[in-house]
C-alpha cells in the first residue's frame, strides 16, 4: 500500500507534538510495510538539518519530498508577515505576501507532486496541508484521510479564531473521505464546530516512541530542591499563565522548589513579567526553546511535569514525561487524559487544585513514587504500532470501497 | 441434613470531603455529609427497606423457619439514625422475631487489629454497647472487618468471650477440605469457626445478573439444587455477603428480590434442610477438625489477603501514620478527637487508594467517591495532616495542665 502524506513538521526540524506524532506514526506504518512519501515545506535555513534525519535504512519504505516554503509549524498570519518582511526583495518575490498566499503556493506545489507520484491513498496532517490533500484527491481520484492533531479552536484557545484557517479546515473535513481525530475530545470538537457527522470520524490516540533515547545523562548542573516543569509552546492554548499562578501558590507553602518554563511563544514576555510581579522571578526560570536532547534531559531532571493546557487535542508531552519517570499532572481538557490513568488530572482553570496537587506530590513521597512507577508501566502500552494499525484499517476500508 | 446460614454485612463508610492542602491547619470538617446522606438515602430505598420487608415476610410466612444474621457497623448505624431512622425501626422489628442474630465487629469498620490490639478491643466493645443500646441484644459471635482473620484473631475473640468467629473459606487454607463443616481455630480451645462457602455466596452476590455466566439466569430452584448437593458431604452452607447485594449490587429489575422471596420455600421443600443462625449452627453441629490460618485471610478479591488495603506504599504509609497518632489522641482525653481519629481508621479510606485493579476499569468502583487512588490518598493525607496539628495542640494542652 502506498500513501502520499502531507505534513508540516518532521523531526529533527520540529517544535511540537505534530512532528513527533508524524514521525512515530510513519515509523509504525513503515514497520507494517506501508510505503510513504512524505511531503513537507522547508526553508533554506532548515535544509541542512535534514541531513541528520534518521538513516534511510531504518525506514526503507519512507521517502521525504520537500517543498521550499517560508511556512513553519504553528505559524500565525502575524508571524508570517514579520518573517517575510525581513527577507530580501528578491526572496520576498518567491514567497507569498501573506500566510494565506503562501499556503496556497504550497498547495499548488503539492498538487504537482501528487501528479508525479503513484499512491493509493492521501493522508494529511493538520490545516496547512488540507488544501493540498483536497487537490490531490481531485487530481488522482484517491481517497483522502485528514488527520486532525489540532483545530483552530485549540490553537487559539477559542479566542480570535482565524476565519480563513477555519474555512480551510472545514472545507477539507467535508471533502475528505475520513477524518482521524487524536482523541474523543477532538472528535467532539470536530462534530460541534465543523458540523461533521460522528460516523466520519475515527479516533486514533497517539503513542510514544520508546526506541528514541537521545541523552540519558542528566544536565550537568547540580540540582538543589525539587523541580516542576512546564514544557510546550508558551501560548494561550498551553496554559502557561495557570502554571505561573500555581507556582505562586505553591511557593507560598513550599520553599525548596523551582519552576521551569521550557518553550517559547507569544506569551513568554508576559509570563516573565507576571512572575516578577508575583515576586517569584528567582523561582520561575524561563529556559526558552529546548532541542530534542535537552527535552529528554528536562523531563529526567524534573520531579513533576505539568501540562495545564486550555485545549489539548492529545498532549504527547504527557506520555514523554511519564516515559522518563516523571510524575505528571494534566488538564482534563486534553485527549491524553482520556487514555491515561496513572497521572493526576485537574481542570485547567482550577489553580487552587493544581497547586494543591503539586504540593501533595512534593510532600507525599509514596504518592510521587507511585505515580512515577505506575505511570512508567502504563505508558509502555502506548507504542506506535497501535495507531499505525488503526490507520491501516482506515486505509483498507477506504480503498476497499474503491 | 443441610443447614443454610445467611449472614449479611451492613456497612457504609463516612466518605471524606475533598480536602485541599490549603485547608491544612484550618480544622475544617472532614466528612462529606451531603454525599453520605445522599448515599444512605439511596441505599435505604433501593436495598435496606425493601429487603428488610421481604425478610420479615419470609420469617412470618415460614413460621420462623427462615433465619438470618446481620453484622452492622457502628458508623452505618449512626448514619441510619441520622438520615433514615425508619431503617433502624425495621431492623428492630426483625430482631424482635427472634429469628435474627446480630454479630459483633469493630464499631468503625477498621483494620485496627493489625496495628493496636488495645484499640481493636475497645472498638469491638463500643460496637457491642451500640447493639445493646439499639436492639437490647448482646452479640455472641464475632466477624472481623472484611473477614480479616488468622489464628491469633480467633484467640483474641475467644478471650473476649465470643463463641464463634467467621472467616473466608479460602482454598489455599482448606485445600482438600470443605467449607461446609464447623471447624476450630488452631491455638484456641472453645471458639468455633464458620467458613464462607464463597462459590455459592458469590453466585448470588457477584454473578446473579451476569449474562455471560453459563448459569444465568439463576433461579431459586437451581440454587437450591446446588445446596442439596452438599447433603452427605457437609452439614452447613454459609452464605456470607454484603446486604447491598439485594437491590443495590444486583438490581430489582434483574429479579434479585424475586429470587430471595422464593429461596426459603425451595430450600425448605427438602425435609432435611433448614436455616440456622451462627449461634444455632455451633449448637447443632460438632466441629470436625482444627484449621490452621497462620497468615491473614480476607474475603476480598481473588487474592483473599490484605492487599486491597495494604498492597501499595501509599496505603501502608497512610495506615502507619494514622495509627502512629494513637498516643497523642489518647493523651488528649478529648472524646471528639478520639471519635474523629477512629472514623479516619475506617478500612474503606485505604481501599480507595488501591491501585491493583485500577488498570482494568475495575469492578470496585461501588460508591467510590474518588476518580483515582491518588486522589483518595491526597485527600486522606491532607486531612490526616490537619488532624495531626489538632491532636498535637490538644495533646500539649493536656500535658501542660
Amino acid at each position: 500500500m502506498k500513501v502520499l502524506m502531507f505534513g508540516w513538521e518532521f523531526p529533527p526540524m520540529s517544535s511540537g507534538g505534530l512532528g513527533t506524532a508524524c514521525y512515530g506514526l510513519t515509523k509504525g506504518l513503515s514497520r507494517k510495510g506501508i510505503e510513504i512519501t512524505f511531503v513537507l515545506p522547508y526553508s533554506a535555513e532548515s535544509d541542512a538539518d535534514f541531513v541528520r534525519l534518521r538513516p534511510a535504512s531504518s525506514m526503507p519504505l519512507f521517502r521525504l519530498r520537500k517543498i521550499k516554503s517560508a511556512l513553519t509549524p504553528y505559524m500565525s498570519s502575524e508571524i508570517y508577515h514579520k518573517l517575510v518582511s525581513k527577507k530580501s526583495a528578491h526572496q520576498a518575490k518567491i514567497y507569498g505576501s501573506t500566510l494565506h498566499d503562501e499556503v496556497y503556493r504550497f498547495t499548488l506545489a503539492a498538487e504537482k507532486i501528487a501528479e508525479e507520484e503513484d499512491f493509493d491513498i492521501i493522508h494529511c496532517h493538520d490545516w496547512m496541508t488540507f488544501g493540498a490533500g483536497v487537490r490531490a484527491k481531485k487530481k488522482k481520484n484517491r481517497p483522502l484521510v485528514l488527520h486532525v492533531h489540532a483545530t483552530e479552536f485549540d490553537r487559539t484557545g477559542n479566542h480570535h479564531v482565524n476565519q480563513h484557517i477555519y474555512d480551510l479546515e472545514r472545507e477539507g473535513m467535508h471533502k475528505a473521505d475520513k477524518i482521524v481525530a487524536v482523541s474523543n475530545f477532538t472528535k467532539h470538537k470536530i462534530m460541534s464546530h465543523y458540523d461533521v457527522p460522528a460516523e466520519k470520524i475515527e479516533v486514533v490516540h497517539n503513542a510514544v516512541d520508546f526506541s528514541q533515547h537521545f541523552y540519558d545523562e542528566p544536565f550537568g548542573t547540580k540540582k538543589d530542591g525539587k523541580v516542576v516543569l512546564f514544557l510546550g509552546r508558551v501560548t494561550l492554548q498551553k496554559g502557561p499563565d495557570y502554571f505561573v499562578e500555581a507556582a505562586k501558590k505553591v511557593l507560598d507553602k513550599e520553599k525548596n522548589v523551582k519552576f521551569i518554563v521550557a518553550g517559547t511563544g507569544d506569551m513568554e514576555a508576559r509570563m516573565i513579567e507576571r512572575a516578577a510581579e508575583l515576586g517569584i522571578a528567582d523561582r520561575v526560570l524561563f529556559a526558552g526553546f529546548l532541542e530534542q536532547e535537552d527535552v529528554e534531559r528536562a523531563y529526567k531532571m524534573a520531579d513533576i511535569f505539568v501540562m495545564p493546557s486550555v485545549s489539548e487535542p492529545f498532549g504527547i508531552t504527557a506520555l514523554e514525561a511519564m516515559k522518563n519517570r516523571t510524575a505528571t499532572i494534566v488538564s482534563k481538557q486534553s485527549g491524553v487524559s482520556e487514555v491515561i490513568k496513572h497521572c493526576l488530572k485537574v481542570d485547567f482553570w482550577d489553580v487552587d487544585e493544581l497547586s494543591s496537587k503539586i504540593i501533595a506530590l512534593l510532600r507525599y513521597a509514596p504518592l510521587h513514587e507511585a505515580l512515577k512507577e505506575n505511570g512508567y508501566s502504563e505508558v509502555k502500552k502506548f507504542n506506535w504500532n497501535v495507531p499505525a494499525e488503526k490507520c491501516i484499517r482506515v486505509y483498507s476500508q477506504l480503498i476497499g470501497k474503491g | 441434613m443441610v443447614s443454610v446460614c445467611f449472614y449479611f454485612q451492613v456497612h457504609q463508610p463516612l466518605r471524606l470531603r475533598r480536602y485541599s492542602v490549603f485547608e491544612i491547619g484550618h480544622h475544617n470538617h472532614y466528612f462529606d455529609e451531603h454525599k453520605n446522606e445522599a448515599i444512605i438515602k439511596k441505599i435505604t430505598h433501593k436495598c435496606y427497606l425493601p429487603t428488610n420487608k421481604i425478610v420479615l415476610e419470609l420469617i412470618n410466612k415460614t413460621g420462623g423457619k427462615f433465619k438470618v444474621a446481620y453484622s452492622m457497623t457502628g458508623i452505618v448505624l449512626e448514619q441510619l439514625e441520622k438520615y433514615a431512622p425508619e431503617v433502624i425501626d425495621s431492623f428492630k422489628k426483625l430482631v424482635d422475631t427472634g429469628c435474627v442474630e446480630i454479630l459483633d465487629e469493630t464499631y468503625h469498620h477498621t483494620l485496627s487489629y493489625l496495628h493496636s490490639k488495645d484499640e481493636f478491643r475497645e472498638q469491638v466493645r463500643m460496637h457491642n454497647k451500640k447493639i445493646m443500646a439499639l436492639f437490647g441484644y448482646k452479640p455472641k459471635i464475632f466477624r472481623n472487618t472484611e473477614l480479616v482473620y488468622n489464628n491469633e484473631i480467633a484467640k483474641t475473640a475467644e478471650d473476649m468471650g465470643y463463641k464463634a468467629i467467621l472467616a473466608e473459606g479460602a482454598d489455599h487454607i482448606l485445600q482438600w477440605r470443605s467449607p461446609n463443616f464447623l471447624y476450630r481455630p488452631k491455638g484456641s480451645s472453645n471458639i468455633k469457626l464458620l467458613l464462607k462457602n464463597y462459590r455459592l455466596s458469590d453466585d448470588i452476590a457477584f454473578r446473579f445478573s451476569e449474562k455471560s455466566w453459563k448459569e444465568f439466569p439463576l433461579t431459586a430452584q437451581k440454587f437450591t439444587s446446588w445446596v442439596n448437593q452438599v447433603n452427605g458431604n457437609g452439614n452447613i452452607v454459609n452464605l456470607f455477603m454484603d446486604y447491598e447485594t439485594f437491590g443495590e449490587h444486583q438490581w430489582e429489575d434483574k429479579g434479585i428480590f424475586e429470587f430471595l422471596k422464593h429461596l426459603p420455600h425451595e430450600i425448605l421443600r427438602h425435609p432435611d434442610n433448614d436455616f440456622v443462625t451462627p449461634s444455632e449452627a455451633i449448637k447443632k453441629y460438632k466441629d470436625v477438625a482444627e484449621l490452621d490460618f497462620p497468615d491473614y485471610v480476607s474475603w476480598a478479591d481473588v487474592e483473599r489477603d490484605l492487599s486491597a488495603w495494604t498492597g501499595n506504599k501509599m496505603q501502608q504509609e497512610a495506615m502507619r501514620q494514622v495509627y502512629a497518632l494513637e498516643p497523642h489522641v489518647k493523651l488528649s482525653k478529648n472524646p471528639e478527637l478520639l471519635e474523629e481519629w477512629r472514623k479516619l481508621q475506617t478500612s474503606d479510606h485505604f481501599y480507595y487508594m488501591c491501585t491493583k485493579w485500577f488498570n482494568d476499569g475495575d469492578v470496585h468502583k461501588y460508591f467510590n467517591p474518588y476518580d483515582s487512588p491518588y486522589e483518595a490518598f491526597i485527600t486522606y493525607m491532607n486531612i490526616l495532616n490537619d488532624f495531626r496539628i489538632k491532636a498535637d495542640k490538644l495533646g500539649e494542652i493536656k500535658v501542660k495542665n
